[in-house]
């Protein structure tokens, strides 16, 4: 249950017996979570233990099938809205517009999502600032996914920037600098109390954020539990 | 208000760089009108009798031909993912892609049907119907393509079923648009078909991004 009391205050992200049906086959079911402020969590697991369903039932896009999701000891059916304004979410795909530059790209989004439209810093943060005006479709696979990482880097220069940060196999198509600037962005994120779902193959990632991460493995059956 | 503009704005652009299908709407539009005459002959007092109808079967086909794409590279990309996640939500995203699709479609069919009313040899007097029928009527056709586009997303051959989705709720359109045309070409009063005309374009903005905004988060689920 969500509730918060005076002498434990809950806090953070938490979820309880969470369960998702995709089709008719239970991606998992069961499943409690707790992940503080200041915290990340890594989610592991073979292909189709449903990392990628998990961060989409946190994230709102898709409707759990049981149990409920709590942000800071409320669950977030209470406030939809509000929870959507919370999270940050990178998928699998890469949302850009092959016409639109780089800057444009980016751009959009921060004044769709109401943060600080002044992107250089975040280019800058993923060293792609020399592609500012340069369409998305010239891009490597890699820098697609530097200028898709930029979001966060630009949600985070902005003070209604969202809290909660759903990473879904984030550092894919990155070479071994970028996931450092990943990590990097990830810890400052979690240095202002923030709160990071990253699901992971393992690699530098996780040993970059492991100091600060706690892990989850999502069974295939689909049963897990972290705090 | 910020969100609905934005919105528009980033799909002129995409659609000035990147689109052709626009212009091939267009030129369908125009093709497609200059094949009738072939067909049934060039009777100077017949063809101001059918051009009205052929017109507005025309321009609807022709809107069709994009309504496919209104969805698809967002749902592709993920895009539609953030969007949803957004502040604008999806009836507003829903109403932004209609009134894009109809400033980028709708627009240049309502420049270029002129043109083919004067192919058609239709008199001075029904330019006006035609122009007033567009103007109410192309809007109608992008919002509740919409609706069709966000329920076939993601789907096998979903411009097929997109066809066979919207061209019923098509008819109505094209029978009072139509209708506007011919009342003006035989001289009688042309209001009422024009008032039911824009009676369904406050319908559908009203009603068409609520329900394409429920098509959309199906296909987002």
């Amino acid at each position: 249950m969500c509730r918060t009391t005076k002498r434990r205050p809950v806090q953070g992200l938490t979820t309880h017996n969470l369960g998702c049906i995709r089709g008719e086959r239970a991606v998992f079911a069961g499943l409690d979570l707790a992940v503080k402020p200041g915290r990340a969590l890594l989610l592991s697991g073979a292909n189709g233990s449903g990392k990628s369903s998990l961060l989409r039932v946190l994230a709102g896009l898709l409707p759990a099938a049981s149990g409920e999701i709590c942000w800071e000891g409320e669950t977030i059916e209470g406030d939809p809205d509000a929870h959507r304004a919370r999270v940050a979410y990178i998928g699998h795909a890469d949302p850009l517009k092959p016409s639109m530059t780089a800057a444009e790209n980016l751009r959009f989004w921060a004044r769709l999502y109401g943060l600080d439209p002044a992107i250089e810093p975040a280019l800058y943060q993923f060293s792609i600032e020399h592609l500012a005006d340069v369409p998305a479709r010239y891009f490597s696979a890699g820098q697609k996914r530097r200028l898709n990482l930029a979001r966060l880097a630009a949600g985070q220069k902005s003070p209604a920037g969202p809290a909660l940060w759903l990473l879904d196999e984030p550092a894919t198509g990155l070479d071994p600098g970028a996931v450092s600037m990943l990590a990097n962005t990830i810890l400052a994120h979690l240095s202002q109390e923030g709160v990071a779902i990253v699901s992971t193959h393992g690699g530098r990632l996780d040993e970059l954020l492991d100091s600060h991460a706690d892990r989850v493995t999502l069974q295939t059956t689909g049963n897990g539990t972290a705090s | 208000m910020i969100g609905l503009l934005l919105l528009i704005r980033r799909e002129l652009a995409l659609a000035l760089r990147g689109g052709t299908d626009a212009v091939m709407a267009v030129v369908f539009f125009v093709l497609a009108a200059i094949l009738f005459p072939f067909g049934v002959g060039t009777d100077p007092e017949m063809l101001p009798r059918i051009g009205g109808g052929i017109i507005w079967v025309v321009a609807l086909l022709a809107a069709m031909l994009s309504l496919e794409r209104m969805f698809a590279a967002d749902h592709e990309d993920g895009s539609l993912d953030l969007l949803y996640l957004s502040p604008v939500g999806l009836g507003t995203l829903a109403l932004a892609k209609a009134l894009a699709h109809w400033l980028t479609t709708g627009v240049l069919l309502l420049v270029a049907a002129p043109v083919l009313a004067l192919l058609y040899n239709l008199p001075a007097s029904a330019f006006g119907a035609l122009v007033i029928s567009m103007l109410l009527g192309t809007p109608v056709l992008s919002l509740v393509g919409g609706i069709g586009a966000a329920l076939t997303l993601g789907a096998r051959r979903g411009g097929v079923l997109l066809a066979l989705l919207i061209l019923p709720l098509y008819i109505p359109v094209l029978i009072f648009g139509a209708g506007a045309i011919d009342g003006a070409v035989a001289g009688r009063p042309i209001g009422p078909q024009l008032m039911v005309l824009g009676g369904f374009l406050l319908a559908a903005l009203a009603l068409a991004p609520w329900a394409t905004a429920a098509a959309l988060r199906q296909a987002i689920e």
